[in-house]
């Protein structure tokens, strides 16, 4: 990203972790992020994520799509609220959670750019939880679904559930991915077009703020998107190269996903974009 | 200790000819080597005898079915297909999404079997199974061999359709079997003992693919085929 550069780092630019493979991302548009937290329910649904019966404990509740609330801390009239929605960023080349992983249970799959878990593999010791910068990862304290209470009849076939003692995060609603392929297989096909692996997030979001798509295909929406001047990722300059990507045309809001110094931060009018870039870029409302 | 005592006491230093020095003694090391041997064939009857024997539990499906009668096209009409796989695929097939059926429900049987009061052939089985099941409409409880852990995600259609990999070399020659195995169930774990295999150390010196199906296998299938990626963790976990 241009602001990497800013700060002396390489330009790693979108290319693939495996040239032939894919690199699956993920672009939320905060302008049209309404808060509705469908997302959320979506996700926890469609992957057996266990409830309590309190769910107001945030600190044990697990969301593996969970939204914040941000302000920009003015008073009335000048308040601005924004929604952030936060999924696993499924970090690139290096996700901290993998390196810090000693049983190997988490991997970043250089062929779809997805950071798996594994849950029979994780020890629960936590380390990952620690080592993610954006709280992705949740610890299971209890058992998700005890088996006599008729919960299990509910679950998802395709995702498997947690045991008490292991840590998991979202996945990009991979099997999702799987059931794509098995769909291509049959129909003699190996190569998976636009839109037939979506995540649950992306299809159940109402105000249709989320794009998943490919970022190794340049015709896939996200590749365009990410390149628009409003996108930005989370804590970028930490050098963890999320595949999630954000979309704000508000200054407070992207100063607010890194941590900046006094006078460090650019705004998107100040920076110097080429006159032509700025025509070519596709508008977001065009798509 | 006493005999070193001795022949210290004596003064006699030892014979340079014996192999064995004098202190040693060669009744007490006898001794010590048998009790050794037949603790170690008493431990190796246990371990490998006794224990898998109680470990698995073995149950006869809930009846018998012949694969070997019903894969015969010139009784069984639908049966169609010039190689096995498609025979196999009359039966066990594939949904249009790509997902595979597995085990065929009733309505598949009831193609046939349809009338309870007139048996197709003259075995008992089918007259019990037009009692039990036909008449009063209900699922056969079958015992899957072949049931992989809630954390295994498996893709039919990739590995017969894509990779041309025949039901055979997983699942063993099912086709020609006239009768249906026992179910071995480990009692500790719950799983069929056709993922871990029959020989509880795990060694086989001709090993087959159709032997067991552990996660070192699909490894070792991945890696010999050339496929490699897909031995990442997200291929086959869930």
């Amino acid at each position: 990203m241009k602001k990497s550069n800013d700060h002396g780092k390489p330009e790693t630019g979108h290319e693939s972790t495996n040239g032939s493979g894919q690199k699956y991302g993920m672009v939320i548009d905060l302008d049209k992020c309404t808060g509705c937290g469908t997302c959320m329910v979506a996700c926890a649904a469609e992957n057996n994520v266990s409830v309590r019966a309190d769910q107001s404990d945030k600190e044990r509740v697990i969301t593996w799509m969970r939204l914040y609330k941000i302000s920009n801390g003015k008073k009335f009239p000048h308040t601005e609220v924004s929604y952030f929605p936060r999924p696993c960023m499924h970090c690139d080349h290096h996700p901290p959670c993998v390196s810090v992983c000693v049983a190997t249970a988490t991997k970043l799959d250089f062929n779809t750019g997805i950071v798996s878990q594994i849950y029979t593999r994780c020890i629960g010791c936590r380390y990952c939880q620690a080592a993610c910068p954006y709280g992705a990862r949740y610890f299971n304290w209890w058992d998700s679904f005890p088996q006599d209470k008729g919960m299990d009849r509910y679950l998802t076939p395709e995702v498997s559930p947690r045991m008490r003692g292991v840590v998991e995060k979202c996945t990009f609603c991979h099997h999702r991915l799987m059931r794509a392929k098995n769909q291509a297989y049959a129909e003699d096909r190996r190569e998976l077009e636009e839109g037939e692996y979506i995540t649950a997030c992306t299809e159940a979001c109402p105000a249709q703020a989320i794009t998943f798509g490919d970022l190794n295909k340049p015709d896939h929406k996200v590749s365009q998107l990410i390149k628009h001047p409003y996108a930005f990722r989370l804590l970028d300059r930490l050098g963890t190269e999320p595949k999630v990507y954000y979309l704000s045309s508000r200054d407070w809001v992207r100063k607010l996903a890194d941590n900046f110094l006094p006078g460090e931060y650019e705004p998107v009018v100040n920076r110097t974009w080429a006159e032509d870039e700025w025509s070519t870029k596709p508008g977001r409302d065009e798509f | 200790m006493k005999n070193q005592s001795n022949s210290a006491g004596n003064g006699t230093p030892p014979r340079t000819g014996d192999l064995v020095p004098k202190w040693i003694n060669l009744n007490i090391v006898a001794q010590d080597i048998s009790f050794f041997v037949i603790g170690l064939i008493a431990a190796l009857i246990v371990g490998w005898a006794i224990f898998p024997a109680l470990l698995y539990s073995k149950q006869p499906q809930p009846m018998n079915f012949n694969h070997a009668l019903h894969l015969d096209s010139e009784i069984v009409d639908g049966i169609d297909g010039d190689t096995p796989q498609e025979k196999c695929e009359s039966c066990h097939w594939f949904r249009d999404d790509g997902s595979f059926s597995g085990i065929p429900k009733l309505d598949m049987c009831t193609g046939c079997h349809d009338d309870p009061e007139s048996p197709l052939g003259e075995a008992p089985e089918e007259k019990a199974f037009l009692v039990n099941y036909v008449e009063p409409e209900k699922q056969i409880p079958w015992f899957v061999y072949s049931k992989q852990p809630d954390c295994v995600y498996f893709s039919h259609i990739a590995h017969v359709k894509m990779g041309e990999i025949a039901c055979t070399t997983c699942h063993g020659d099912f086709a020609s079997n006239k009768k249906l195995p026992l179910y071995v169930e480990n009692r500790l774990t719950g799983y069929s003992q056709s993922i871990w295999g029959k020989n509880i150390s795990g060694i086989y010196l001709n090993k087959t693919y159709a032997d067991r199906m552990k996660m070192d296998d699909c490894a070792r299938c991945h890696t010999e085929k050339g496929q490699e990626q897909n031995n990442a963790c997200f291929v086959c976990h869930k």
